[in-house]
């Protein structure tokens, strides 16, 4: 009974406490810079897409929200196309976490709302910006032994040049 | 001449008094949610209008346009007749409260307090109708819960109030504000308000006390199956219930329309509003009792306390002069 009456006094109290409620269109919450939020796919310092086609993120897309096709032009691999379906989206980041190229990225960005469901299907030229995201100086293609037009094998960052393995004979 | 006057005048009386509980009804649920918002820290509903007093219109206009529905398994008649009752008798109920001698629709029936416990029970029918009408294991659960609560608090209530009539030696709501002129019977009979309040609370079966609806575990009990505008007229049956309470607290127990320097009709409007925010602040703080639990408090409690009351206060009128 007594507790009841103490219950009674402390909630009232709470009339004199700010509300805990941020009110968000007006006022917008603090989003951390990890904060999961609308996929985006990045560029190398150079410019060039970094998303090289391999399929790991479709691969580890708990909801299948990604599909894309490889497509080739001069030694590099590219999507042809790139489509991320944030109706189906669940911002887990998985994504993100298969990428080997730091192509796709989260951000903290969550206003997509439409009307229309079929707005939410997100298409390449929606998904690629200009800049790198979270890692200005990483180039897949520079650090990568691959050999494209312009970089032969054993021209990339901290990779020695080749041994041919014939002349080492005794 | 005269006589056609005062029907008009009192025609115009009834009709200003309905639109009047209405729309208070109405802005009470919006000050409920607010209340309760800033008792969790929150805001509650203030987008629409100002401080968000339009949300009442906004629920206003939902409510009228949801379809009227009667499940096939309902037994129509009955269904369609109760949120009428609670609406109905909780509204003759206020007639007799008196806000002020001059305001109020008869606040000087010689039978007041008796017909305002006749209104209260007759109210239970509407619950326990609801219930069996709906034809639904939870409606039907939440009605019998209804029953026994509501038949078992007014038998508290009612004691209760014999203090009051004992020390006022009237029925008539009027003659007992007016004997309270020098001492609030808030002070000699403080268990009695005590107990008439925590049956007040049973009777609108307001939270702590909304065992027949109990959302977490009936659904929505007695009015599951209830929609549209004949839940809305449970609701407002609800609210009006509430301010019921409230006046007639005011009225019996806290010397009603008196007060210092202020007028009489915002000293009852300042108190009945008091009262009103308790009954939110209690539905912020307080959980709800298992059902024997809350019967057991009331006949192994509040019965003995509210007889003790009487008995004592009949002694001390007869041991020495009037006390007040």
């Amino acid at each position: 009974m007594l507790s009841s009456l103490r219950t009674l006094w402390y909630t009232f109290l709470h009339l004199f406490r700010p509300a805990v409620t941020v009110a968000y269109p007006e006022e917008m919450p603090y989003l951390a810079p990890r904060y999961r939020g609308r996929i985006v796919l990045t560029r190398d310092p150079d410019g060039e897409e970094r998303c090289v086609s391999c399929y790991l993120c479709a691969v580890a897309c708990p909801v299948d929200c990604i599909s894309l096709q490889k497509t080739e032009k001069e030694g590099r691999w590219y999507p042809e196309f790139f489509t991320i379906n944030f109706s189906r989206c669940i911002f887990c980041g998985f994504c993100e976490e298969a990428c080997p190229t730091y192509a796709i990225q989260l951000t903290p960005d969550f206003e997509m709302s439409e009307y229309d469901r079929q707005n939410l299907v997100y298409e390449k030229e929606d998904l690629l910006i200009s800049g790198t995201g979270k890692y200005p100086d990483y180039n897949f293609y520079r650090v990568s032994g691959l050999a494209i037009p312009g970089k032969d094998k054993g021209e990339a960052e901290h990779e020695e040049t080749p041994i041919d393995t014939r002349s080492l004979l005794p | 001449m005269s006589n056609s006057n005062e029907i008009v005048a009192g025609l115009l009386n009834i009709v200003l008094g309905l639109i009047f509980l209405m729309v208070v009804a109405s802005l009470l649920t919006w000050v409920e949610r607010r209340l309760l918002g800033f008792w969790q820290d929150r805001y509650g509903p203030n987008r629409a209008g100002p401080f968000g007093v339009l949300q009442v219109v906004a629920d206003g206009i939902k409510l009228l346009f949801k379809q009227d529905w009667i499940p096939p398994f309902a037994d129509p008649g009955v269904f369609v007749l109760a949120p009428a009752i609670s609406m109905v008798t909780v509204m003759l109920a206020l007639a007799i409260v008196p806000a002020t001698p001059a305001i109020g629709i008869i606040g000087n029936l010689n039978v007041g307090l008796l017909f305002f416990l006749a209104m209260s029970g007759l109210g239970v029918y509407s619950v326990v109708l609801a219930g069996w009408s709906s034809n639904n294991k939870f409606s039907l659960l939440g009605g019998m819960r209804a029953a026994a609560q509501m038949v078992s608090y007014e038998v508290f209530m009612g004691l209760s109030l014999v203090g009051v009539v004992m020390l006022a030696g009237s029925f008539n709501l009027t003659d007992i504000v007016h004997a309270q002129r020098h001492l609030w019977y808030a002070v000699p009979q403080f268990l009695g308000l005590v107990v008439f309040f925590l049956g007040g609370i049973a009777e609108t079966h307001r939270l702590p006390f909304d065992l027949p609806e109990g959302e977490s575990e009936l659904g929505a009990g007695f009015h599951t199956e209830y929609s549209g505008m004949k839940f809305g007229m449970f609701f407002i049956g609800e609210y009006i219930g509430i301010m019921l309470v409230s006046a007639m607290t005011t009225v019996l127990f806290l010397g009603g329309w008196y007060g210092p320097i202020l007028p009489p009709l915002l000293w009852f409007g300042v108190k009945t509003g008091f009262l009103v925010a308790f009954f939110i602040l209690l539905r912020a703080a307080l959980p709800r009792p298992r059902y024997d639990q809350f019967m057991a408090f009331g006949w192994k409690l509040l019965l003995p306390l509210t007889l003790l009351n009487i008995l004592v206060t009949g002694a001390l009128m007869l041991a020495g002069p009037a006390p007040l």
